[in-house]
């Protein structure tokens, strides 16, 4: 942050907030009151068409409240037209909805020329999103359609907070893109935040989603009803109701995962080897190795790939090996994602680096599976976006 | 082509009737009058330019008022929603008033002449380019809409910095189909005591070499004033041209020489 300090965060709290569509026999959202502390990701969640949507547009009054209010850092949004609200309350939408006919930079643009910025302070604040979302300078000058679905949404989120809101909306945000892509803008995003510490209201229809956004998650049931606000280890732990078990689901314990990272558990141990290395060695090392299979690493202790049997029938390590590293985890991977990849790679062990890429250890399904069933299944909680995600 | 007709003016200047030079061939082939003569027609194009001159002026002004009028009340019911339909019946009932009713309904007001031409020819392109900006208007992407809202746009920026440049391609769809359609229905203008193409082949009705000279005319003017419109098209939508999904109206060309000649046989 440069050009701008960053906007203070501010608090939301939703006080009995209710919403009635005209017409509409239902509420869309009932006496909803939530508290958002400045700084946190509060995520709501539900099935669809539970009122997640309504409630939220009711922060910026794209949804005129009812009954009750919404009051941001400690002002009622009613004090302040529409307009200047959603102008300080950086919003993405659901489907991202770029202006087609406007630049990735005339995009991001959009409220600091709604505000009146000079050309000078707009362009510069345009380059600092851009580089600040890793979006490559020359696509700048492109159109929404010429950029791929993953960096479509970057710019979706680079242009709501273009103004440094103090508070963020968004809607569904990684919705469109696919399942890999969704996972590394979700890391990604927590990396920004971690950065950027804005308040966060964030919808979604998917649990695991809130799960691994949220510090607080709020789910909501039909009627826009709220059924539990709380930290999603609590919320794990302890449903407060028969909807909210049957939302979060029968695997509480596996989902437990996604709220801890691979270095929090003692990693097992495998036999190291080098290029060149005497096999004899290295065979030696293997008998009642916690590992049953050696990794050849470098110089700098990177891991290269397993030996196999044929590799070890040799005289020497060879340096060409037949079976790859791959997939190598690092310590600070979600270890949800640690064991899809061990599953999807069909292995039963994998290495895992530190920041450096160095070997740290080896991750075995046998070590998660042991961690599910024990009681420390629960971990302390870190704030979401200190659970670093690679 | 205007340009081509301009330098062509001066080598056939001072004439008198048909034939300006006592060549056998083309005066026998204008006496038999059974084919086109084209070595007359190169000889006498020069009696074609005021005509042409004419009717390009009653076309342009009759789609820039057209458009002026189209827009005005576009944008007047963009957000009251129940004018368009209003509208759309109005503009609708012009455009299927056959144009001697309309001119003999007119002549009495304005007088004979090029103003009772352009007023009525300015009614039948209402219909075409205002539903053309309705529905340019209305195909805007919800998201988009909604994004500019939500970043904190008024009614006003929405529509000048969302809402119009999105509409910008149906525009100018309507206003190319208006064109086209309004340079053959200016033919009938003779009937409005104006001039153009229409008169001189009206003047003319047996004479087969200036009917077709004429209707070759009529034909250049609309493909180029369709393809400039198609040009600052494409300027102004280049944020279009990379989607896939650009397509003109299907067989814009045989609607326009359905339209270009129906007029002439069908319309009074
Ligand atoms: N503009 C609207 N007018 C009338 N009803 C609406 C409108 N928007 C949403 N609703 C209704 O309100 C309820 C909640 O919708 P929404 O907030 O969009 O749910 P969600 O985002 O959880 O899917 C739904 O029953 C929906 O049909
Ligand atoms: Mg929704």
């Amino acid at each position: 942050m440069t050009t701008d300090a960053p906007g203070e965060a501010l608090e939301v709290e939703f006080r009995e907030a209710s919403k009635r569509y005209p017409g509409a026999e239902r509420l869309a959202v009932e006496r909803l009151s939530l508290d958002v502390p400045s700084g946190e990701i509060c995520v709501l969640v539900g099935p669809s068409g539970c009122g997640k949507t309504t409630a939220m547009r009711m922060a910026n009054r794209m949804v005129e409240i009812t009954e009750g209010d919404v009051v941001i850092g400690g002002r009622s949004v009613r004090e302040r037209s529409p307009s200047q609200l959603r102008r300080e309350v950086g919003y993405v939408i659901q489907q991202i909805g770029l202006f087609p006919h406007r630049t990735i930079a005339d995009n991001v643009a959009t409220v600091p020329r709604l505000l009146g910025w000079n050309r000078e302070r707009t362009a510069a604040r345009v380059e600092e999103l851009l580089a600040l979302i890793g979006l490559d300078p020359e696509l700048a000058e492109r159109y929404p359609a010429q950029l791929s679905g993953g960096q479509q949404q970057r710019v979706g989120v680079a242009r709501a907070l273009a103004a440094n809101p103090g508070v963020m909306l968004m809607d569904e945000p990684f919705g469109a893109v696919d399942p890999i892509n969704r996972e590394r803008l979700q890391n990604e995003f927590l990396r920004l935040q971690a950065e950027l510490g804005k308040t966060i209201l964030f919808v979604t229809h998917d649990i695991d989603e809130a799960i691994k956004m949220g510090d607080r998650i709020a789910i909501m049931r039909e009627g826009g009803k709220l059924a539990q606000y709380a930290t999603p280890a609590e919320l794990l732990m302890a449903p407060a109701d028969g909807f909210v078990e049957d939302f979060v689901g029968a695997d509480r314990a596996l989902k437990r995962l996604a709220l801890m990272r691979v270095g929090d558990v003692d990693l097992w141990q495998a036999p190291l080897a080098h290029v060149g290395q005497a096999s004899g060695e290295v065979r030696r090392k293997l008998v009642g190795a916690e590992v049953p299979y050696a990794l050849v690493i470098d110089s700098e202790r990177r891991p290269l790939g397993w030996l196999s049997d044929a590799d070890l029938a040799r005289e020497t390590v060879p340096a060409r090996r037949v079976a790859s590293a791959d997939p190598i985890l690092d310590v600070g991977d979600v270890m949800r994602d640690a064991l899809s990849d061990l599953l999807q790679a069909e292995t039963q062990y994998a290495p895992v680096v530190d920041g450096g890429g160095r070997i740290a250890g080896v991750l075995s399904v046998e070590i998660i599976s042991e961690f599910l069933s024990s009681d420390e299944a629960l971990v302390e909680e870190h704030p979401a976006a200190e659970r670093p995600h690679a | 082509m205007l340009v081509a007709l301009a330098t062509l003016a001066p080598i056939a200047q001072g004439s008198g009737g048909f034939v300006r030079e006592p060549d056998d061939a083309a005066t026998n082939c204008v006496a038999e009058n059974t084919t086109v003569c084209v070595g007359w027609a190169i000889d006498n194009i020069d009696r074609y330019v005021t005509p042409t001159l004419q009717h390009l002026e009653m076309v342009v002004l009759s789609v820039v008022f057209g458009f002026a009028i189209a827009f005005a009340m576009a944008l007047l019911s963009h957000r009251r929603r129940w004018l368009v339909p209003g509208f759309t019946g109005v503009t609708g009932v012009l455009y299927t008033l056959p144009s001697i009713a309309l001119f003999s309904l007119l002549l009495p007001v304005t007088g004979r002449g090029t103003a009772t031409a352009v007023i009525a020819l300015t009614l039948y392109t209402l219909q075409i380019i205002y539903r053309n900006i309705v529905t340019g208007l209305s195909n805007v992407p919800g998201e988009a809409r909604d994004a500019g809202r939500g970043m904190g746009m008024t009614d006003r920026q929405l529509l000048w910095r969302v809402e119009l440049p999105l509409a910008v391609p149906e525009i100018v769809a309507g206003l190319r189909i208006a064109t086209v359609s309004t340079v053959a229905i200016a033919t009938l203008a003779i009937f409005a005591g104006a001039g153009g193409l229409g008169a001189e082949i009206y003047n003319n009705i047996t004479f087969k070499t200036g009917i077709v000279v004429c209707g070759a005319i009529a034909i250049a003017m609309a493909i180029v004033l369709d393809a400039l419109l198609f040009l600052a098209q494409a300027r102004l939508v280049r944020w279009r041209r990379q989607t896939p999904t650009v397509a003109g109206p299907p067989g814009r060309f045989a609607g326009f020489f359905r339209r270009l000649l129906g007029p002439i046989g069908a319309r009074p």
